[in-house]
């Protein structure tokens, strides 16, 4: 599969249009909800990421204009609790996903938490999770991964994870005389301070791991449109997930997962829209690390 | 001649007698007893003492003593204090109270400019014995007492002449005065032609009583002036009659123009006052719009300016201020009386107590040290325009003070240019203070202007600790308008009056500053008081702004707490203070200004809590550490996860690209031996 950077390189080489090298058909590896789930948390975490570290970092002269850039500490504030809000909307409705996932594809729970597609750890990651390291020593060959690999599941973990420290934490934060009633008020700087660091976990590792794992891998690079598109080329499919295209080969499944590419035009919006996202990803890293390194206090 | 010889024989005799009893009386504990018994000692000419750096005779001319009014006294009728004492005495003794027995005397000198002097500790006051001598007091009658009215200019000319050490440092605003006198009708007949009745100091000043002319109570107060020379010229009325209509000369003195404003005091001559010394008179000249000094200046007076000026109708006389008045050293006798004029108008003549005010200020300092931009009286007041300050013409009324001061403390100008401390930019920053808006902009002419904190008149730098503007007088200087303000802060622990430290206290202008004082809802104002707190309260700013409140503040929140929304502004007092708004039973109402609904365990939030001390806040220390951890492993483990993955995905995009360029490479191969093919065939039909 040419990544986006080849296809645009042979364009400009050949002078010929990328119609006719778009595959007829691709694979579809996300729903439209999980899509639109994503792009929610996109926009979500982003403004909860901004909006909060203005607060985090307020000793930079840094955190003073994006706060007056966003109309004014309260504004920033404002945006945080309704990202917030998001946040928790996207974190109910992906349960609610799973529940209903269960009821249509699984017969028991059972079946959806440990059958080949779960997102739970199981002992074929830990053996992948080791040929990788080998393959990384030059001591084996690339595994061969399935539908989910184990750093995509750590991803998808680290967000329970995430939300539920951050956003428990946060929750008090928002309401701490409600909160106080039951707890005492000193809680409400533990609160502060695992909130903070926590979110800066978060932040920092979206921004850099995720991104390289998933967008800047050399071969994927600058960005890996799949989550956004839902759609993935068949050759990559066989080459980053042979063991699901296998299986998916031998049960016949394949064919019922091939839908047209999208158009052109949402193609390029939804790559415009990604740039901008990773570009705000980059540049709070950079403001993080100028943070703590030259201006902490 | 006889009587000498007498009295020789007799002194001897005493002498003898006492050389033979003092050396009997060493064996036997001597004790003072009698006048012969200090003679012993004190009729030794050379016996001295060591006074300072001055070496004082101690001697007593026993003859002297006997003949004095006090010569059946004994010594210790007035050194009280050696009364049943061995001898030899100890040193130094008491100064004499003449009051015991000259009770009234000294009640009148007590009262008066002398007597207020030594209480002040002023060395140069005079003290009886300075006039009156001590051992050879003698009657007034006396021609040999030392205040013998023949003797009496020259006992007060001691200090009162040119050169001395009063007339230099001391506020007199007479000159020449014994020379004048000397000059004058007074002291002609009483040194030239020896008439010991004639007016000296004392006729005029009285003896013991003296008092400044200001001192209603004063002999040569205007009121009194009149009375008192009256004493002498008793008929003087009848001389007098066309202007004073007989007798309002002494009841209605305030009225009638003093005997001095026509007769100089201390240059009284003997003239007939033809001309007289009335304004008109001066005017014949000072109205001409051309009249020139030698030096250019224009000697034109208007009498517009004067009669609009507040001397044309002052508070403290009927009449309005004559010329004369102030320029005091007119001399009526002459064809132009201003010739003798040789100093300039001494308004603290008059205005004496702002006269002194104005000595002590920097002002005036710098005038009495010839300081050429020094301003004096008139630099402010005009000379002839003197309007009252309540008048809006006035440079004096409130809302042109600004632009009075700004005159020489603008930046650039003369006093701005000599002044080397801190503040800058004073009238301009003075202007766009909330003091500036409200006097300029608003008009409120009760607002603080220069003039309210500085003073009008002692103006003194803030180092000094009679300044109103003085750390230590800050409070009390703002208080005369913020006074609820100042009561509120003299019971607060920042207050000197209830925290004794050596250490600098804040006071008003440490918080507020002092020229560019804004209004406390100003959102600079607001984001500035942490830092202002925390020029002392250095820690404990720092750890507030770890806390949310402290953040929030520094992206420009102004509604977040900020110190004095906790501590209180005027009225902080310490935590364990009941008073407090931090204390046990204030402080969830506090919290309550701004969270309604907080409860005392809300109140428990550390709002200067820090992760850095583990000492005070472990808990919080813990948690940042552990956290801290946990951030640092996983981006370890992300890191080198990566670091570890990037070769091989770089290995991974050359392959594909070479796969990509073999595939490519594979069609075009294709496609170029399909068109060789169909030209091949071409090429063959052509054959």
């Amino acid at each position: 599969m040419p990544t986006d950077l080849e296809l645009r390189s042979t364009e400009a080489r050949s002078g010929r249009a990328a119609e006719p090298k778009r595959p007829e058909r691709e694979f579809v590896r996300f729903t439209r909800l999980q899509r639109t789930l994503h792009a929610c948390m996109i926009l979500s975490f982003l403004s909860l990421a901004t909006t909060g570290l203005t607060l985090k970092f307020s000793y930079t002269r840094w955190a003073a204009m994006v706060s007056r850039f966003l109309g004014g500490f309260q504004v920033a504030g404002f945006i945080h609790r309704s990202a917030a809000i998001l946040m928790f909307g996207v974190f109910v409705t992906h349960l609610y996903s799973l529940v209903k996932l269960k009821k249509l594809e699984y017969k028991s729970w059972r079946a959806l938490i440990l059958g080949p597609d779960t997102m739970l750890p199981t002992r074929q990651d830990l053996k992948q999770f080791i040929a990788t390291m080998r393959w990384f020593i030059g001591m084996g060959p690339r595994p061969q991964y399935g539908r989910w690999t184990y750093w995509e599941k750590f991803d998808y973990f680290a967000v329970f994870w995430g939300i539920a420290v951050i956003g428990s934490t946060g929750l008090t934060l928002w309401f701490p005389t409600f909160f106080t009633r039951f707890i005492p008020g000193s809680f409400i700087n533990v609160a502060t301070v695992i909130h903070s660091d926590e979110a800066l976990l978060a932040t920092g590792f979206i921004f850099t791991v995720h991104f390289f794992n998933t967008h800047l891998r050399p071969e994927k690079f600058p960005m890996d449109t799949t989550i956004f598109t839902g759609h993935m080329p068949l050759a990559e499919l066989k080459r980053d997930k042979p063991l699901e295209y296998e299986s998916l080969v031998s049960s016949g499944l394949l064919e019922q997962q091939m839908e047209e590419p999208q158009p052109e035009i949402v193609v390029r919006t939804i790559r415009f829209l990604a740039w901008i996202a990773l570009s705000i990803g980059f540049s709070i890293v950079i403001w993080i690390i100028y943070a703590m390194l030259f201006a902490y206090k | 001649m006889p009587t000498r010889t007498k009295r020789n024989v007799f002194a001897l005799g005493i002498a003898l007698t006492l050389f033979l009893t003092a050396g009997a009386a060493r064996s036997a504990a001597p004790e003072i007893s009698s006048t012969d018994d200090c003679l012993a000692c004190h009729s030794d000419k050379t016996l001295t003492t060591k006074r300072g750096v001055r070496t004082v005779s101690l001697f007593v001319d026993g003859k002297k003593f006997a003949s004095s009014v006090h010569g059946s006294f004994s010594c210790t009728n007035c050194h009280a204090d050696l009364e049943g004492k061995d001898l030899p005495h100890s040193t130094p003794l008491a100064r004499v109270q003449c009051g015991t027995c000259h009770t009234e005397e000294q009640k009148q000198h007590s009262q008066s400019l002398h007597g207020k002097a030594i209480a002040r500790g002023d060395p140069l006051a005079p003290h009886c014995v300075d006039c009156h001598g001590n051992h050879d007091i003698v009657p007034v009658r006396d021609r040999n007492s030392a205040v013998a009215p023949l003797k009496v200019p020259f006992v007060c000319g001691r200090c009162h002449q040119e050169g001395t050490p009063v007339q230099l440092n001391r506020n007199i605003d007479q000159h020449d005065i014994l020379q004048n006198y000397s000059e004058s009708i007074h002291g002609e007949a009483l040194l030239q032609k020896g008439l010991v009745v004639a007016a000296n100091c004392v006729s005029c000043h009285t003896p013991h009583n003296i008092l400044p002319h200001t001192d209603p109570n004063s002999s040569i107060n205007r009121r009194n002036i009149a009375a008192t020379c009256t004493k002498c010229h008793a008929e003087i009325e009848t001389v007098h009659r066309k202007t004073i209509r007989g007798e309002l000369w002494e009841k209605e003195a305030h009225v009638l123009p003093a005997c001095v404003d026509c007769h100089q005091p201390h240059k009284i001559r003997n003239v007939f006052y033809t001309q007289g010394m009335a304004d008109a008179d001066c005017m014949r000249c000072h109205a001409n719009e051309k009249l020139k000094a030698a030096d250019g200046r224009s000697m034109f007076v208007s009498a517009a300016e004067i009669a609009a000026s507040r001397h044309a109708h002052p508070r403290t006389q009927a009449t309005p201020v004559s010329c004369s008045q102030c320029h005091s050293e007119v001399n009526a006798s002459r064809v132009r009386p201003c010739e003798t004029i040789t100093h300039p108008v001494d308004c603290s003549r008059c205005h004496v107590e702002v006269g002194q005010q104005y000595q002590r200020s920097k002002h005036g300092q710098l005038l009495a040290a010839n300081e050429p931009n020094a301003p004096s009286c008139r630099d402010c007041h005009s000379t002839h325009r003197i309007l009252d300050k309540r008048d809006p013409q006035s440079k004096t009324f409130s809302t042109n003070v600004p632009n009075l001061c700004g005159g020489c403390h603008r930046e650039g100008q003369k006093a701005a240019v000599r002044y080397t401390g801190a503040q800058h930019e004073i009238i301009q920053h003075y202007q766009e203070s909330i003091h500036g808006k409200g006097l300029l902009r608003s008009g409120l002419t009760v607002t603080a202007t220069c003039t309210n904190c500085h003073t009008a008149h002692m103006v003194l730098p803030a180092s000094d600790p009679e300044s109103s503007v003085n750390s230590k007088n800050v409070p009390s200087t703002c208080g005369a308008c913020h006074h609820g303000i100042e009561e509120q802060f003299e019971q607060s622990i920042h207050s000197r009056l209830v925290t004794k430290t050596d250490k600098q206290l804040p006071v008003c202008n440490d918080c507020h500053s002092a020229h560019t004082i804004r209004r406390t809802d100003d959102t600079g104002f607001m984001l500035d008081i942490m830092d202002k707190c925390g020029k002392c309260h250095s820690e404990i700013a720092k750890t507030y702004f770890d806390t949310y409140h402290g953040k929030v503040s520094r992206l420009g929140y102004t509604k977040t707490a900020k110190c004095y929304d906790c501590h209180g502004a005027h009225d902080i007092l310490p935590p364990t203070d009941p008073r407090s708004h931090l204390s046990r039973a204030n402080v969830v109402a506090t919290c309550q200004k701004c969270h309604a609904t907080a409860t005392r365990r809300f109140a428990g939030y550390l709002t200067h809590a820090t992760h850095h001390d583990p000492k005070k806040y472990p808990f919080l220390f813990w948690t940042f550490w552990g956290m801290t951890t946990l951030l640092i492993s996983t981006f370890v483990m992300g890191g080198m996860h990566t670091l570890l993955w990037l070769p091989r995905a770089l290995q991974m995009r050359r392959d594909l690209k070479a796969e990509a360029a073999r595939e490519e490479g594979k069609e075009e191969e294709a496609e170029r031996s399909n068109g060789r093919k169909s030209s091949g065939e071409e090429g063959s039909h052509a054959d």
